[in-house]
């Protein structure tokens, strides 16, 4: 049988030529997409804004102008509709009520039973309600388990390599979260608690990448101790290079069945997650590499410090 | 490399049959052929979240006003009784302003005394070396109780767990449902119930405190006085529940719903839902009691500081049993005697998140995730199978038994299935591959280079394995805060993740390898089909 080869066998791409380039891409990138999401905001779902959530199916499609009109006629603050995952399936969303934690469920009820009376056969798949405290607490919760993801995997990259594979995975990951972030921005997709599942998620498959090729890195290094540095990242970059693309592809066909066929309810998990493998897979080369020649990764860092004096002694 | 040892082939395919063996019962709930499992065989079952199997989630949190309220209430009624005993302590002016209890002594020479009194009436708070009450004298007769911050922690720890315990008996008399209630923090319950059909209802068991209290009526007060707020000494003005005015009783409780063995929802005489009550002996002793020094008085029955009605006592109630007539609905009625059987909640609590999910959208959902997962690893298998052949094959086994092994283990553990946890399975199944594919990579590699087949192979399984290592920490690492942090769902994604990488490692590395070195041994190829 003829074996598949997505990459032939002996690559020599030159990946660090354009090192500089993808530098000045991906910073721009990066800064468009945080002034994007400082400036336009998150779609944020009722699991961080707080309010109320009810989603329905009814037996036919429906217009969306008329239960829209019938949402408002309640005059329960301002609700917004938006259909879900087809024209039978809405989700109605109302904000969070003034005053007490028991005004909020009366909101919710009487939504429920407009549909309930409006509309013979309709189903209500689910209600949520949120309280500001309980909102708050998540978002906090959340936005603090994806920055220790971080730092912890960071701290684990340092101490299992050297402080500036530490750094290149923190710089990695910022780059990666903060492109994610500006996609949930620009798409408007609902931020729900699950897409803070997908950005650890992002976190820990993005500096997957990464850790083999800081692997391949460290073993070259220690191999090859009087080849420059670049070149030595050109040659890790294309050993790894036929392990990287079949992974990302592996992980992407799965993925990408999840997101066209999977449950409507998990389509933000999987898309962040989908584009975190992309978006890992280019980081991984561009990013986590190239810092290392910035901070100024030589062949003698891995060398303990006897070691180095004995290097320095001789005269290479 | 080819040396495999004849215990350690049969370690890995027990440690495989043993996790085959526990998925299966999973595999087969709700399907036909659940029945057909033998009964002496592991019955091990993963649990559906509320999110697939349909159901309530609540968080409730403790009113913290209203553990204030009731904390010095039920001081307040402590020290009247205490210092109404002999020899009795005359005092005055109770008042409960700005979080203190503070009263007068009317014979001043009787402070030090009713500071003793006091002094025994708190105690000390385990661990702290604190009270639970600062006593303290201030203008020399008006003696204060102030609640100490580790009193109050104490206080409301203890309160939790009782509410944890009446809110069970509420949603589960029967005791037979599986559901789950949990104190959450310090003040905080979770209520988790499959496969609710009205959540409402739900709600307003667990919403109502449900403290009843029986206390006579003051008839000296004004009634206009009342109607303004106004009480004399020694009373308080309460709201009727159904809203037609207030009304003046006296302070001291006569009995209380916590000398109640039963409640039940029957009607009267007249065919009104009604409650009936039956008191314990001590309880029935008193009421007795209170019920002969009072005949003819009117007593108002209390719920939750609301006056459900105010009977005419005709003739004295010996038997410890009484009806508790109101404004009543069949369905309020029954809740009600439900909330008295299971005791009054030692403290309100607020519904704070609410989230309910229908059983079809469940059912819907692991339809959908199944078929994905499905589709997803055939996806997986045929595109190992094209790229690495003989090696795909290995690693498509691998990646099977990996699936099984992750839903044995989560139903050993009975862990949760959740949503996100189908997605971290599918994740799981693409991204398991990972160790295989950078093994095959590096035999490549290695082949390339010219190494002979054993030692490409041997060293392929040895250089790939740092990097494998490495690259599950981070996975456990990110898993494992996930879980920390994370709720519901989210904890059910992590958990199938950390399962996940455990297993994935066993399977790709150690059990390939197996595979590998046995079919070496056994056919002694001459060239590599990689």
């Amino acid at each position: 049988m003829k074996l598949l080869k997505l990459v032939p066998d002996h690559t020599n791409i030159d990946f660090m030529r354009w090192r500089n380039l993808a530098l000045v891409l991906s910073l721009i990138v990066t800064a468009a997409s945080l002034a994007f999401t400082a400036y336009r905001g998150l779609n944020l779902g009722v699991d961080f804004v707080g309010g109320q959530l009810i989603r329905a199916t009814f037996p036919q499609a429906i217009d969306a102008e008329q239960l829209r009109g019938r949402v408002d006629a309640l005059e329960l603050g301002e609700s917004s509709i938006q259909e879900f995952g087809g024209p039978k399936t809405f989700q109605i969303r109302l904000p969070k009520p003034e005053g007490s934690a028991a005004a909020s469920n009366v909101a919710a009820v009487r939504v429920q039973q407009m549909v309930e009376s409006n509309y013979p056969g309709a189903k209500i798949d689910a209600v949520e309600s949120v309280s500001g405290k309980v909102s708050e607490e998540l978002a906090r919760d959340g936005a603090m388990a994806i920055i220790l993801a971080m730092i912890g995997i960071s701290i684990y990259i340092w101490l299992r390599f050297e402080w500036q594979f530490g750094v290149g995975a923190l710089v990695t990951l910022g780059h990666d979260v903060a492109m994610i972030l500006g996609f949930f921005a620009f798409s408007r997709l609902q931020v729900d608690l699950n897409v803070v599942a997908a950005f650890l998620t992002v976190v820990g498959y993005s500096l997957n990448d990464t850790v083999v090729i800081y692997d391949r890195i460290r073993e070259n290094l220690r191999k090859y101790r009087k080849m420059a540095i670049l070149p030595l990242l050109n040659l890790s970059l294309n050993e790894t290079l036929a392990r990287t693309v079949v992974t990302s592809i592996s992980v992407l066909i799965a993925l990408g069945v999840l997101m066209l066929i999977g449950p409507e309810v998990v389509f933000g998990l999987s898309i962040a997650i989908f584009l975190g493998v992309v978006i890992g897979t280019y980081s991984s080369v561009y990013i986590s590499a190239p810092v290392l020649v910035w901070l100024g990764v030589k062949p003698d860092s891995f060398l303990k410090t006897d070691e180095k004096d004995e290097a320095e002694a001789q005269p290479a | 490399m080819l040396e495999f040892p004849k215990w350690k082939v049969w370690l890995i395919a027990s440690v495989i049959a043993i996790g085959v063996l526990l998925s299966i019962p999973s595999l087969l709930a709700g399907s036909p052929y659940s029945d057909a499992w033998p009964k002496w065989l592991p019955q091990y079952k993963i649990s559906l979240g509320l999110d697939l199997a349909g159901g309530s989630h609540l968080l409730l949190e403790a009113d913290a006003n209203d553990a204030q309220k009731q904390r010095l209430q039920a001081m307040e009624d402590s020290v009247s009784t205490e210092l109404r005993r002999d020899p009795r302590i005359d005092i005055g002016d109770i008042s409960t302003a700005g979080g203190r209890l503070s009263f007068l002594v009317r014979n001043p020479a009787q402070v030090d005394a009713a500071v003793e009194h006091m002094r025994n009436l708190t105690r000390p708070v385990a661990l702290t070396g604190n009270r639970d009450w600062d006593v303290s004298v201030i203008d020399s007769t008006r003696v204060v109780l102030t609640p100490t911050r580790s009193g109050t922690a104490q206080a409301m720890k203890d309160a939790m767990s009782v509410a944890r315990d009446v809110v069970r008996r509420r949603i589960d008399p029967g005791g037979t449902k599986e559901i789950t209630v949990v104190t959450e923090g310090n003040n905080r319950v979770l209520v988790e119930v499959p496969g609710v059909e009205n959540p409402e209802a739900l709600k307003q068991l667990i919403g109502q405190t449900a403290r009843l209290e029986f206390k006579l009526v003051d008839l000296s007060a004004n009634p206009q006085d009342v109607q303004q707020g106004r009480a004399p000494p020694g009373s308080q003005v309460l709201p009727m529940a159904d809203g037609s005015g207030f009304m003046a009783v006296k302070r001291r409780v006569m009995v209380s719903g916590d000398q109640l063995t039963d409640a039940k929802q029957s009607f009267d005489q007249d065919g009104r839902p009604d409650i009936d009550i039956t008191f314990n002996t001590a309880g029935a002793r008193r009421f007795g009691r209170v019920t002969q020094e009072n005949v003819n008085k009117p007593f108002a029955i209390i719920l939750d500081d609301k006056i459900l009605s105010a009977p005419n006592i005709n003739e004295p109630i010996l038997g410890g049993r009484a009806q508790i007539s109101g404004n009543f609905t069949v369905q309020s009625a029954h809740d009600l005697a439900v909330s008295l059987a299971s005791g009054k909640l030692p403290v309100k609590l607020n519904v704070i998140e609410e989230r309910s999910i229908g059983p079809d959208l469940g059912k819907d959902s692991i339809h959908k995730g199944v078929i994905a997962s499905i589709v997803g690893t055939l996806g997986v298998i045929v595109f190992m199978l094209v790229t690495y052949g003989r090696f795909g094959v290995y690693a498509n086994i691998a990646l099977i038994v990996n699936a099984f092994l992750i839903l044995g283990i989560m139903a050993v553990f009975n862990a949760t299935l959740t949503l996100p946890g189908i997605a971290g399975f599918i994740l799981t199944i693409g991204a398991a591959v990972d160790a295989n594919v950078l093994i095959n990579e590096r035999i490549r590699e290695e082949v390339r280079r010219g190494r002979r087949l054993l030692d490409a192979v041997d060293s392929g399984y040895r250089e790939a394995m740092r990097a494998i290592f490495d690259a599950n920490v981070t996975h456990v690492i990110s898993a494992g805060i996930m879980a920390y942090f994370g709720s519901g769902p989210v904890r059910g994604f992590a958990v199938v993740l950390l399962i996940g990488v455990v297993t994935s490692v066993f399977t790709a590395v150690y059990f390939t390898r197996m595979l590998v070195a046995l079919w070496i041994r056994r056919t002694r190829p001459q060239v590599l089909p990689i």
